[in-house]
This record gives structure tokens, sequence and C-alpha cells, in this order.
């Protein structure tokens, strides 16, 4: 339950909701988008999120497709982390979110509010780097399309009043090799101390984690390392090591130099199913 | 026997399976008002300032309630103000409270207060806060009023110190030509009830205190607030339903002391305080945690010849049941081994910390971890097979305990057959350990416990019986039903002892203090023990009143009366008899002429022959009786990356007689799985203020489905010639060996010696680096 | 202050309540409806005690709005009367204090009509998300496997 009081708004169209965040905005009501709203509860109920104004954008139908459409692969980012699970039509990004929170939680959590959620993990963007897909957003400046790896630094950088509405991936991606592993402080569920994906395309792997650092990254310096031809696996992951992003994380879930212990493991378990840095 | 050893379905089981079981947080009045504390947000800081004018503003608040002119409070020794005055000793430590119409105005209000903190240097553990420079948490540790055997020591953190002291060390060290010693720590934890506590207080215009609370200990509770409070006792009626989980951690009186101070705060209306996860985790008592260190030494042939052992209790900020617990990890120090020398202190220590509560097992699966570890340096050191070294070494009738107590085969029951039970049970033949390929090892670790409950000398239990117009008859037990099934057992002893109908058998679920009569608490696996043999004195009472009856309306003596079927009969010729229904609410003749009257039954019980402990030496009889035990945990690790998935978890327990079958494999399994949730993962984490950082099942997580190993149970039948059918206590036993076979299994697997829980990957891989 | 009068449509019946829009769904049936099988035992999606069914799916109800849930088929544990899954946990002893049963009951229902033919790794999947502190969770598989068996033979 939260302590405050706020409106709460279920606009039917992203052109509806972006109006309404902005009137919001201008009576000083601070809105926020919410989709699955677990994390607005959540966080909401211990002060760590206020707002005056709730804006719902679950209802939004173009939030909620799952359709292929000229090579690409658009999935709505108010689709339900279950929901995307069932139809299954992203192999590596069921894999990967099937472990984020819970089954139960997973029916209400958002992909939009995994990705773009304060709870830094966002383990469902994984994938998403990995396949350099298309970020969609909407905001006062209308439809605006970004691939990831321009717009996804740490965060998605949304600008004030956009959210995101929807993914396209080229289908490409969809059917290259991938693991995905996540390795939690003990047993099997739980936060990730740990998450690695991985896919192979054109010959080289390409790897994002999440976990190791107060946000989720991909790293062409790491990649570059592991796809190097000379050297062993032992040898390309040491070097890959040494070009990881700081801080890294030291809490409860594990210290930072454990978390180095773990990532090196699971570069050897990449490398077991992927084969990396190898001429074919 | 009919009905005694049978899966009787609990008495409660539709209510559970359709959500009409009612929990204290499920009774609700529209007139409830809430109270929502405020917490300390460091582990030690000087209060400089409480500032609650803005918070007085909103609407909706009833009143604001602090610290000041309150007495102190706490079990043993009374040092803790109910709400921080001077100073806060721990994170999450309740300083204020705001009484309000609703909950959210109450934390609105609660977020206004101003407090203004100097903050203290923290104590972080309790070997820390042994030593000499250490920072104090009481400075007027003098001062408490106290039981006359507890001893604290003034100027230190030392709240109170055990000592044992049997043999003569010299000779036992000088007899020994093998020695191991190891220290052992692990932090504070939490019992993780999934129904968190919460207690609502009402005071009514004639002065009748009510209490509606989720406790183990409702009749405390009363007798607590009385005492600390000058109430009248009985006019404090205490109320508790079913409660969702306790594990030792109910038995601590604490909200409804917050409770009854807000409804005295606003003219004795209702209100509630219903712990949110959070406040349940930091405010409310915990699982204790441990600095241990022990030395063994034993002869070639691996005999135990001595023993010292110095436990460091971190009983947190107060010490409330720590103290209790810090005497009952004395009195079975030694584990259940026969050692003839024995050399023990057991300080209860305080910290900045929540403070304790008991857990179920009460010190002895903390104090397992440690001996038992130990124990297997030994086996490791004299190359022997660890299974063996504890048959050869295993506690018997005839041996004496650490406090000198000399066993009886009824009082300790047979060790060496668990033990030879489990090597059947987990394969010990098979060796414990297996390779699956170059990673994967299947690794065994075994050890043993045994427990007395040490309850108070004069704990005591009643049992009233009454009956129905049909001849049913209605059980009422002071016993809380917290989950155990403990009042559906009661009613198979019951349907036992008078041969009929365990459905006609109608148990009173809830508890309430004015018409229920005492049970002492629900803790200590003591409840059938207890409540089991005051039932049967019940039982006896009540048969003998249908006996008088019988034989008059029978025209027979009492002596050729038997009871079964709800009837009264003669022996030699059973058709000659007559109906309880027809008697238990006296007999009308054919003419109207009636004899007899209402049957009421009562019966109970005391603990006999226990005794207070020598300040001194430790002498003296601390418990009833022993439960003793045997374990086996089979883990797969992975050796390179330091993982590990629990495969077999195994305990043969000395159980006396089952009562009923699946219940009792419910408790030993449940506490095994509790066991294991706490030794795989469980742990409080702080900061260098001391403060909570995994005050959430989010970060703080119990086993889940799924993570659980396969569960083996059998048990040994020794009776316990003093128990209802010769029952021995068995809720908490599965837990007590866990830590320590996960432990030796684990050890053994990565070759290394594990010190600490919870024992994750992690901890395994410092240990190896040497970084512990 | 916020309110919303809304309709709910829980157990079958329609429902007409006020609440504010931060109310929980779980605050919302608990206190305003009476119905208190669903329980708290987080308000943070962590437990599964307040689990219950929203269009047939398990949900916990500490993390919907009751907002939320306009429109919506919700069913609570009182809306289960006699269903395979609530037999098979009192044979098997599934549960001891029972406060976390109603959330396992919630989500085991779910799973077999949903999932008729899970196999082991989709029940540990669905049941992760509760936590049982009482039981050794074998007696709750045990329960489990019985009725999806029993479901599978009607
Ligand atoms: C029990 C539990 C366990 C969890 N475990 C994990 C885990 O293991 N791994 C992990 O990665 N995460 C985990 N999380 C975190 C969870 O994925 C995030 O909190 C996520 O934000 C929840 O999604 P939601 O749709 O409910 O978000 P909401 O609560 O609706 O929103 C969260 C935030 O995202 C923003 N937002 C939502 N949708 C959009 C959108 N379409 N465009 C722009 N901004 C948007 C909101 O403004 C808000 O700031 C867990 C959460 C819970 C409750
Ligand atoms: S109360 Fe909802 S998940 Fe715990
Ligand atoms: S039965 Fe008590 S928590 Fe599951």
């Amino acid at each position: 339950m939260l302590p405050f009081s706020f409106e709460y708004e279920r606009p039917k169209s992203f052109q509806e909701a972006v109006t309404r965040f902005q009137q919001a905005d201008q009576s000083g009501k601070e809105p926020m988008y919410i989709s699955g709203a677990t994390e607005f509860l959540t966080l909401g109920r211990i002060n760590q999120v206020y707002t005056e104004a709730a804006i719902d954008v679950k209802g939004i139908p173009e939030g909620k497709v799952i359709q292929f459409d000229q090579g690409y692969l658009v999935l709505g980012a108010n689709l339900t982390l279950t929901e995307l699970e069932e139809a299954n039509v992203f192999p590596l990004l069921t894999s990967t979110s099937k472990q984020i929170a819970d089954h139960t939680a997973r029916g209400k959590i958002t992909l939009g509010g995994n990705i773009c959620g304060q709870i830094f993990y966002r383990e469902a963007v994984l994938p998403l780097l990995l396949a350099d897909s298309q970020m969609v957003m909407v905001g006062p400046e209308g439809v605006k399309v970004k691939p990831i790896n321009e717009i996804f630094y740490e965060r998605l950088l949304l600008q004030k009043g956009e959210f995101l509405i929807q993914v396209a991936t080229d289908t490409r991606y969809l059917h290259a090799p991938f693991i995905s592993i996540k390795r939690r402080q003990q047993w099997d569920t739980g936060y990730p101390l740990i998450t690695i994906a991985a896919l192979k395309i054109d010959r080289k792997v390409r790897v994002a984690i999440s976990g190791l650092c107060p946000f989720p990254f991909r790293s062409n310096e790491m990649e570059d390392a592991l796809n190097n031809l000379e050297g062993s696996p032992q040898e390309k992951i040491q070097n890959a090591l040494a070009s990881i992003p700081s801080p890294i994380l030291d809490d409860v879930e594990g210290s930072s130099e454990y978390r180095l212990f773990v990532l090196q493991n699971l570069l050897l378990d990449v490398y077991e199913a992927l084969k990396f840095g190898e001429r074919e | 026997m009919e009905v005694i050893g049978k899966s009787v379905i609990r008495k409660e089981a539709q209510d559970k399976v359709t959500g009409q079981a009612q929990y204290t947080h499920d009774y609700h009045t529209s007139k409830k008002l809430s109270g929502r504390v405020v917490l300390s947000p460091y582990g030690h800081a000087r209060i400089l300032s409480i500032d609650t004018t803005d918070a007085r503003k909103v609407p909706g608040v009833r009143a604001i309630i602090t610290g000041e002119q309150l007495p102190l409070t706490g079990e043993s020794m009374r040092d803790r103000p109910p709400l921080a005055t001077d100073k806060v000793r721990y994170h999450g430590e309740a300083v204020a409270i705001v009484v309000a119409d609703t909950p959210n105005q109450g934390d609105l209000a609660a977020s206004l207060i101003q407090i203004q903190y100097e903050v203290l240097p923290v104590v972080h553990t309790p070997t820390q806060a042994f030593q000499q420079n250490s920072p104090l948490v009481h400075e007027h540790l003098g001062e408490y009023e106290r039981e006359k055997d507890v001893y604290p020591v003034p100027g230190t953190n030392i709240a109170h110190h055990v000592k044992i002291r049997k043999g003569n060390m010299e000779k036992g060290w000088g007899e020994s030509s093998v020695t191991v010693e190891g220290d052992y720590s692990f932090s504070p934890s939490d019992h993780a009830a999934m129904e968190t506590r919460s207690s609502t207080a009402e005071i009514t215009p004639d002065g009748t205190i009510k209490i509606i609370t989720s406790s183990q200990a409702p009749f405390m509770v009363k007798q607590l607030i009385a005492s600390y409070f000058d109430e009248d006792i009985g006019k404090i009626v205490v109320d508790t339903p079913l409660v969702g989980g306790a594990y030792g951690g109910k038995a601590s009186v604490q909200l409804e002391i917050l409770a009854y101070l807000s409804s005295r705060a606003v003219g004795g209306r209702a209100v509630e305080i219903f712990n949110e996860r959070e406040q349940d985790m930091m405010m409310s008592p915990s699982h204790i945690g441990l600095d241990a260190k022990i030395k063994i030494g034993a002869d070639h042939s691996g005999v135990i010849k001595a023993m010292e052992i110095q436990f460091l209790w971190d009983g947190g900020a107060y010490s409330d049941k720590a103290i209790d617990l810090t005497r009952a990890g004395a009195v079975d120090c030694t584990g259940p081994y026969k050692v003839d020398h024995v050399w023990c202190d057991s300080y209860c220590m305080y910290t900045n910390h929540t403070y304790a509560a008991p857990f179920r097992g009460f010190s002895h699966s903390e104090l397992s971890f440690a001996v038992e570890r130990t124990l297997d340096l030994l086996a490791k050191k004299l190359n022997m097979d660890p299974l063996e070294l504890r048959e050869r070494n295993a506690i018997q009738p005839g041996h004496t305990t650490p406090t000198r107590v000399l066993l009886n085969q009824s009082n300790v029951g047979n060790l060496q057959e668990c033990i030879s039970k489990l090597r059947t049970l987990i394969r010990w033949e098979e060796g414990p350990v297996r390779e699956i390929n170059e990673r994967l090892v299947r690794v065994k670790g075994v050890s043993c416990s045994w427990k007395t409950s040490t309850i108070d000398s004069n704990a005591p239990s009643g049992v009233i019986l009454t009956f129905n117009r049909d001849g049913s008859i209605n059980l009422m037990s002071g016993v809380v039903e917290i989950g155990t099934g403990t009042k559906t057992v009661l009613a198979q002893i019951l349907a036992e002892k008078l041969k009929m109908d365990v459905d006609k058998i109608h148990v009173r679920m809830t508890v309430d203090t004015q018409t229920t009569p005492e049970h002492w608490k629900t803790v200590a696996s003591r409840g059938i023990y207890m409540a089991g043999r005051a039932l049967l004195e019940a039982a006896d009472d009540v048969i003998a009143q249908l006996k008088e009856i019988a034989s008059i309306v029978l025209r027979a003596p009492i002596e050729d009366l038997e009871v079964a079927h709800m009837k009264v009969f003669t022996r030699d010729d059973p058709r000659i008899s007559v109906d309880f229904k027809d008697i238990c609410y006296g007999y009308q003749y054919p003419n109207g002429n009636s004899i007899g009257g209402q049957i009421i039954g009562r019966g109970n019980f005391i603990l006999r022959h226990l005794s207070h402990l020598d300040p001194e030496t430790g002498e003296g009889n601390p418990g009833p009786e022993w439960t003793v035990a045997a374990y086996g945990v089979e883990v797969e690790f992975d050796r390179r990356d330091l993982t590990y998935r629990l495969i077999k978890a195994a305990s043969v327990i000395d159980i006396g007689i089952v009562l009923n079958e699946k219940a009792a494999l419910g408790q030993v399994m449940g506490a095994m799985s509790m066991g294991l949730s706490f030794a795989g993962r469980e742990t409080f984490y702080y900061d260098e203020f001391g403060r909570v950082l995994n005050p959430q099942l989010r970060t703080y997580r119990p086993i889940r489905y799924g993570e659980n190993p396969e569960y083996l149970v059998d048990f040994v039948y020794t009776p316990d010639l003093q128990a209802a059918y010769g029952a021995r206590g068995v809720g908490e036993h599965g837990l007590l060996g866990m830590p320590s076979a996960l432990g030796n299994a684990l050890s053994l697997a990565a070759n290394v010696s594990l010190h600490h829980l919870p024992l994750t990957p992690e901890l395994i891989w410092k240990t190896k680096a040497g970084n512990v | 202050m916020k309110l919303h009068t809304i309709q709910l449509k829980i157990n079958d019946e329609q429902q007409t309540v006020t609440v504010r829009s931060g109310d929980t769904l779980l605050y919302t049936i608990r206190k305003q409806l009476g119905l208190t099988g669903a329980k708290p035992g987080c308000l943070n999606g962590d437990c599964g005690a307040c689990t219950i069914h929203v269009d047939g799916w398990p949900m916990k109800s500490c993390l919907m709005m009751a907002v939320e849930g306009e429109g919506k088929q919700i069913t609570t544990i009182e809306g289960l009367k006699d269903t395979p899954i609530q037999q098979a946990f009192v044979q098997h002893f599934a549960f001891q204090c029972g406060y976390c049963t109603p959330g396992f009951i919630m989500n085991g229902h779910s799973l077999l009509q949903k999932k008729p033919d899970a196999d082991d790794s989709t029940i540990k999947e669905w049941l992760e998300s509760n936590i049982c502190r009482c039981t050794s969770y074998s007696e709750i598989e045990k329960a489990i496997k019985f009725a999806l068996e029993k479901n599978k033979s009607s």
C-alpha cells in the first residue's frame, strides 16, 4: 500500500498518455509512467518513489503487440514477462527473462518496466543489447526509434515525458546460438550475483552482463578481447576481464573479488557453449 | 493402539485450505486504530532530541508516545526500555509510536517526527564486545533488576555468564594424546515466520485489558504486562488465535507491550501494532548469533577425554531470552558425548544487534555446528571414520551430562541405535565421497545432537475436558496451535485413552487466558510432553466420574466397569452399558428423578526435580529428558565453481513413540528444511553503522521449493517413561544437526575447513583463498 | 485524497468499492471485502502468501493496485470449493501453520489449469514463487503431483 496519494490514470492511446504526462508535469505533480506497477508499489511503500500522478500505460494497444514485420520482431513494452515466455518468439529473451524474479511476479512485471526500472539489474535488456534491437519510444516529440546501443547506456536514456512502447529486433538474431546463465549468491532463487547472456553471430561472440556493475552493460572491448583469434581461452578471458567497467558491485549478494571469480567461470561456460575466438 | 500413531488429519485442516483459518491480523473491527512505530536508523546512537510538533498536526493522529517515564522490561533482567530513551542500541529499535486512525496517517506522521542522533561506536560482534576496550552497550548494567540466577558483569558487555566445571581439566588433557581446536562464528539471522508478528490491545471502561496477539506465550504476556506495569493480572485477557509460524520467535513479549502502551495513550481504544516484514526483521527479536571456541582432547583410539568450550552468544542489545539461551547452550555444550572433563564458559554478550528470541532448537543447532565441526577435525586427525568416532563416544545410560545429571534409558534414549540406522539410511558403506566427473563430486557429512529443554522448573500445564449433550468431548488446553498439530495429537491421545472416535473430540483451537487453562509457553517441543500428561490426568478424572455415576445406573461396582466407544459397560458383559450422552450431564430416571451432574475433567502437570544450576560448577538438573539424533547430508559439489546442490538430508531421531506419523515426519522434515536454509543462506548483513542491509525477503531468502534435497527420516523408539505413551519431544530435532552435517560435507568436498555460516559458495571460495 | 469508486468482479460476484489509488488489491480484498484468505507476508512481492487469480493466472495481490483490477476476473481462495488441489493438500499434510497455504493453493490451482502436463521443471518454476517456512516442500510436491495426476485422469 502506498502512503502517498496520487492521481491514477489509464490512457487508451500513447498520444493521450503523453498529453496527460505533460499536463500533470505543468501542474507540478511529478508524474510518472507505470506499466506493471510492481516496482512502483514496492519502492513506493518504503518511500523510494514518489509521484502525484501515475500514468498507467499498460492499456495502450501498441505496447501489447507480438508481431513480425519486415524482417523484424516487434514486441510491445507492456507485455508481461510471462506473456513473452508463453509466446517464446525470441528464445534468448525467454531464457533470460525466465530467471527474473519469480513466475508469479513475472505475470505482472513488464518488459518496459524491467528495462526502465530503478532496480538496476534490468536483466531483460541483455538480449536486446546483444541483438542490436531498436527501441521505439514515444514522447512529446512523437515517435522516436533508436538503436539500443546508442540510447541505452547503463539505463535507457529517455527524455522527460518519453516512454518505451516497443522493441524491434532483426529476426536474424532470433535463432543465433546463445547461452544465458544466471548465477546467484546461493542456489536457484534471488537477485543475480551475475547474469550473463551471450550470442554468436557472424562468427563473433557478444556478451552482456548484469549484476557485475550497478547497471547492465555490453562492452565492445570485452568482446574484442574474447573474439581475438590469438591466445588460449583463458588468456582471452583474462584480457576481457581487464576491460570491464567500474565500479564492480560489492554488496550483500557478494564481494567484488568474488564476482570476478564467478565471472571468469561464467566466461569459460560461454566459451564451452559458443567457442569464441576460434578460426572456423 | 487404535488412534496413536495414525496420520489423523489435523482438526483445522479444512479451515486452512479454504482461507477460513483466522490469524491475529485477520480479525478486524472498523474501530481499530493503527500504531506505527518509528525505528532507529542506527545501530548505536545517542538520542539528542525528539520533536513531534509537525507530526501531531497530521489529521487522524491520536497520540504520539515516546520512551520517558516507562519502566524497564526484560524477562530475566530488566534492561530494555519499551521505547528507546537516552540512546538506541540497535538498528530498528522502537523509538516512538504514532497512534492514528489509519496506517497511512500514522506513517505520514511518523515520517515527520524529527529525531536528532549522535552516532556512537558500534559493537559489531560478541568477540569485539568481549574485549577490554570495547564500547559499552549498557553503562548501568549493575543497576538492573534481575532474577537471582543471572550474573551480569558491570563495566563490561557480559549480561550473563554460565560456568560448567566438570572433572579435572589437567587430568583430561594429560590423558589426551591428540587435541584439536577450532573457532567458529555466525551472525544473527531471522525466524521469518510467514505471518509477521502483530498485536492489538484495548482497555475497556472497567479496566479490562484485552490483547489479541500472534504469540507462543499468551500466558507470559499476561504475567509480564501485569508485572511491568503493575496491572491487575486478573484484568488482563490475552487471546491467541491460530499462529502463522513461530519457531521460537513469538515466545518473546514485545508488540503486546507496544500495543498496550498505545491503547493506554488513547483512552483504551483498540490499537493494532502490525509488523510489516522489514519491521518484523529489524525491530522484533531475531535468531541469535554465536562466536565459539572449541578444544577437544582424545586418546589414540578416539575416546574423548576433555573439552574446553567458550561460547560468546550474540544476545544483541538486550538480554531478554538470550540469558536462557546462554544457559541452554552451556548445559548441553559437549554435544551427545561422554566427556569426563569439561570446562565451559557460556557468555551472554551485548552487541548492537537486534536482541535475540529463542529459535527452534534453543541454542542447539548453533552449538552443534561448532562442536560437530571440531569432531570432524578430530576424526581427520585420528584418521578415523567420523561416524565411528561419534559412535565410540556416544552418550549412554550410566553416563553423566556436563551438569552432572546421571542418565538412564528413559531420560536419554539410544544414540548408538540412531547412528546405526543412519548408517544404513545414507548408505554410509559406500563411503563419504563419490566422483561424478572432473568437476562434480557427491559428498556426505554426518553429525549428532542431543537436547534437553531448559524450561522453568515450575512450568505448568493444564487441561479441561467438558462434554456435549451427544457425549462428544471438548478439549481445552493452553497450547497454542502454531502449526505443529499439537492440538490434533492431544485429541488422538484422548481418543486412545477413552477408546473413542477422534472425530468426537472437539478441540478448542484458540487460546484465551481467561478461560483456557494455562500452558506455560508453546515452546521447546514441550507441548505434548506437558499437556499430554495433564490430558491423561484429566481423562482419568473424567473416567472416574463417568464410572461413578454409571455404577449407580448399572448397579455394578466401579471396579467392574470399563469405558470405550462413548459408553460405560461391565467388563464381563458389555451389553450392560450406558452411553456417555445419558450420564455426562447427569442421569435421569424414567420418572424424572436425576442424579449426578455435568462432568468436567481436569488435569495438570508440572515438571519435577528440575533445579537451578550451581553458579560455580553448573551442577544441576536443567531439563526432563534428552532427545538424541544422528544426521547426514549429501551434496553435489562443483569443484570449479565451488557451488553445490543439496541432494539428500537424513535424520534419525529417538522419538520414543510416534503419535501421528505424517505429522511427526512433517515436523522433522520441516525442521530439517529450516536448518538447511539457515545453514546455507540465511544471515543478516550489517554495515559499519550496524544497520541491517537485508531486512526483506527479497534479499533475506529462506529456502524455496525445488532447492530442497530429498528427505530421509527414520526413528528409534526408546520410550520416555515420564511422557504420555512414551513420546519424546521432536519438533526441533530435525534442525539441530543440519548446519553441522552440511558444514562437514562441504568441508570434505572443498577440502577446506569451514567455520562460518551461512555456507555460501563465496564463503567456500574465501576460505580456500585464506581470506576469512 | 484520490478516491476511486470501482467495480471488481471477485469470486463471480460484482463488488463496488471505493479505494485510494495507492491501495493494493490485497488491502482492498482483506479490509473492505473481508476476504482474509489472502495473507500479507511481505507486501513486497517476495513471499506469495497473498496470491490470488487474475484472469486465471496467479497474481501477488500486493503487487497490484485495486484500481488495476477493474474488468478482470478475480478469484481468491474463498472462491475455491473442494478442488483437487485443496483435497490433495489436506491428504498429504502439505501445510502446518497454514499461513502460506492459500497462496500455494491458488498458485497450484492455476498451474493445474494452465499447465496440466507440467513436468518437474515447470512445477518448480511456478512454485518457487511462494515461501513455506513450516514444511519441507516435499509434502507440497506430493500434493501438487497427486492433484496433477488426478486432474489428468478425470
Ligand atoms: C519480487 C520481485 C523480484 C525481482 N527480481 C528481479 C530480478 O531478479 N531481476 C531483475 O532484473 N529485476 C528484478 N525485479 C525488478 C523488476 O524487474 C523491476 O522492478 C521492474 O521495474 C518491474 O517492472 P514493472 O513493469 O512492474 O515496473 P513499474 O513499477 O510499472 O515501473 C518501474 C519503473 O519503470 C518505469 N517504466 C515502466 N514502464 C515503462 C515504459 N514502458 N517506458 C519507460 N519507463 C517505464 C516507471 O516509470 C518506473 O520508474 C524484481 C521485482 C520484484 C517485484
Ligand atoms: S505479501 Fe504479497 S508476495 Fe508477500
Ligand atoms: S505451512 Fe506455515 S508457512 Fe507454510
